[in-house]
């Protein structure tokens, strides 16, 4: 016959109530840790479903082919012999509208160039790419319009330049339909970008879009940077990239000497990291559990000093030590789970208030920092609470019942 | 039955050893009604403790009903004490946040004996302490009779053969005192063996078997 655990929580329930300052002091102390962990994470996890609800902004479904592979399994024999790449072309990108999961392709090149207009310069970044890239990646015009649909293998004479760039070499004056001199080429403005400042690293309020074309004449060369490619639909992403490797490998005699990455797959990394900084401020917050773990342990010694005589009582009852030792641990189990209902219900609210006060930012706590703050809450209070039940255990029955 | 045979118990005090109880060989069988008296430092608490496995002999060797129990482990003795042996205090030891019946409960609780049972035992117990009314009360609402009763009751639930008391009455007034001792004396009737520890000297008389201690030894030991 053993003790029914109703028994052990009663009894240490009916201990707990005895000892009400104590006991919700330890409750807060856990609680306020259950809560910091739940709220952190839910900022955490909302800063990283913020991120991705922006890279959606940004143009679903892209792809991007670069040359060269980065991904080399094994030995690349076209490295070994000192090859380089075989560059990316026009006809290569014009190539994957063959593909029918593919609804629109933008070529990009990019360069560093002076750019002048009435005796203004300054270096900028040149753009070479089509109109499609508008709809690729959002662009909105603040005036004008973007680079001219058309045969993208002729070069035209329009640009469309960034908002910073156009304050600095136009000032007050009107820009739009004045000629720049973009290195020792010359184009006319026709559009102006609304402004957006830095999206996936580039600037772009402080660059200037050119025909493809006419870039590849500027810069005096035919390799393009990269490729935009954008699927039909998030279901296809994966044929898409497929059929992007075949229809390239099989235009550079089949040597597959091109990269394609997915937008799920960048997002992917900074979800990775983003995933990561979470869990080191939830593992931060669980600190504050450990603080509330040595709490605890104070609490628990002074209790068993207290019932000192009890214990002694105990045992003559017949309780051995192991069963003393589990009648202290269940009180700091039962402190522990009244820690983390509170702290659950602290946060979860607390999490609610932040999401009415900021709509935008989708906080939300991550199903894992819920099991991260119970399993730390009862994992220290066990811990913490095994040397003072230790002690009580091991007390000497004839000197704990002459105390009272 | 109690044999100790040969029971030293050894204090180690700075640099000198206090002999508490010094070579004690006694018997007691079914039934018995034993008083234990002597000056304070005598020994007595300590020949009870030992009697009651809260203490372990220095040397030599406790057998009760038959079996050696100087050897036994922590879990052994416990059950021992649980099953064997019930204590009465002095000081009474209730535990202040339990109600009378639940202080009665507690070492039904502790053996895993099932809601029920106990609830019957907690009531006959009550019953024969006269405490019935007071089975609700905390110990700060019980008169010091009532509380000793109520720790006499606790140590007979579990129905123990050996009934070990250290001034049961030392913090009662006369009159409790005569209760409480009416009612250890009406166990031992039973059969339990009944061993008290006093100071009071027409308690002790009251003992069918007496047993005097001076030093730690046994100077005299009769009816
Ligand atoms: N834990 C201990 N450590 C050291 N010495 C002890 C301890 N317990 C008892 N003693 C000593 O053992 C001797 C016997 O003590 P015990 O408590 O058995 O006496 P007693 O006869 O019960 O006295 P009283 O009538 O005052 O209760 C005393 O000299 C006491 O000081
Ligand atoms: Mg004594």
């Amino acid at each position: 016959m053993s003790m029914p655990t109703a028994d052990y929580l009663r009894f240490a329930t009916v201990a707990l109530r005895s000892y009400t300052t104590r006991t919700v002091l330890i409750v807060l102390a856990m609680a306020l840790g259950v809560a910091s962990v739940i709220a952190l994470t839910a900022l955490g996890e909302g800063a990283r479903l913020y991120i991705n609800n922006q890279f959606a902004t940004l143009g679903t479904n892209l792809l991007i082919v670069l040359p060269g592979r980065s991904e080399t399994t094994g030995m690349n024999p076209a490295a070994m012999m000192g090859e380089t790449p075989r560059d990316l072309t026009l006809d290569d990108a014009e190539a994957l509208l063959r593909s029918p999961y593919v609804r629109r392709i933008a070529p990009l090149m990019v360069g560093s160039v002076p750019i002048s207009f009435s005796g203004r310069e300054r270096e900028a970044v040149v753009l070479g790419t089509t109109s499609e890239m508008q709809p690729i990646r959002r662009y909105t015009l603040a005036q004008g319009q973007f680079l001219e649909a058309g045969d993208a293998s002729r070069s035209g004479s329009g640009c469309v330049i960034g908002s910073k760039l156009r304050d600095e070499l136009f000032g007050p004056n009107n820009a739009l339909g004045e000629w720049v001199r973009v290195g020792a080429w010359r184009f006319r403005v026709i559009g102006i970008l609304a402004q957006q400042g830095q999206t996936l690293g580039m600037n772009t309020d402080e660059i200037i879009m050119i025909p493809v074309a006419s870039a590849q004449a500027l810069f005096n060369s035919p390799s393009l940077f990269r490729i935009f490619v954008e699927a039909k639909s998030h279901e296809v992403i994966d044929k898409t990239r497929a059929e992007v490797r075949s229809i390239l490998t099989q235009r550079h005699q089949g040597e597959e000497d091109i990269t394609v990455i997915t937008q799920d797959a960048v997002l992917a990394t900074f979800n990775k990291i983003i995933g990561a900084l979470t869990l080191a401020i939830g593992g931060i917050a669980a600190i504050s559990l450990i603080v509330a773990g040595i709490l605890i342990m104070n609490v628990m010694l002074v209790a068993v000093t207290q019932r000192t005589a009890e214990i002694g009582l105990l045992k003559a009852v017949g309780a051995p030590g192991k069963q003393i030792l589990q009648l202290f641990m269940v009180e700091a189990l039962l402190l522990s789970l009244l820690g983390c209902v509170i702290g659950i219900i602290v946060g979860v609210v607390g999490t609610a208030i932040l999401r009415g006060a900021f709509p935008d930012f989708p906080a939300q706590t991550p199903t894992w920092a819920y099991a991260m703050a119970v399993l730390t809450a009862v994992g220290t209070a066990l811990l913490f609470s095994y040397i003072p039940s230790r002690r009580a255990a091991a007390l000497n029955a004839v000197v704990a019942l002459a105390r009272h | 039955m109690i044999e100790l045979i040969d029971v030293h118990r050894d204090f180690q005090v700075g640099d000198t050893v206090v002999h508490a109880l010094d070579d004690i060989s006694l018997t007691m069988t079914r039934g018995e009604y034993v008083s234990i008296m002597g000056p304070s430092g005598s020994g007595k608490s300590t020949l009870l403790n030992v009697l009651g496995l809260l203490d372990q002999p220095s040397s030599g060797e406790y057998r009760l009903n038959q079996r050696n129990v100087t050897t036994l482990n922590d879990i052994e003795q416990a059950t021992v004490r649980r099953e064997q042996i019930g204590f009465v205090f002095q000081s009474f030891h209730l535990i202040p946040r339990l109600t009378a019946a639940e202080n009665i409960e507690l070492p039904m609780m502790l053996a895993g004996i099932a809601p029920l049972e106990r609830q019957r035992r907690v009531r006959d117990a009550l019953q024969r302490v006269t405490l019935t009314d007071r089975a609700e009360h905390r110990p700060d609402q019980l008169s010091g009779g009532q509380r000793q009763r109520t720790a006499i009751a606790r140590a007979i639930i579990m129905q123990p053969s050996i009934m070990l008391a250290d001034e049961p009455t030392g913090n009662l007034d006369r009159h409790s005192g005569m209760d409480v001792m009416e009612i250890l004396e009406a166990l031992n009737q039973s059969g339990i063996i009944l061993i008290v520890v006093t100071h009071d000297q027409d308690l002790g008389e009251r003992a069918r078997r007496k047993i005097k201690m001076i030093d730690g030894k046994i100077v005299s030991d009769g009816p």
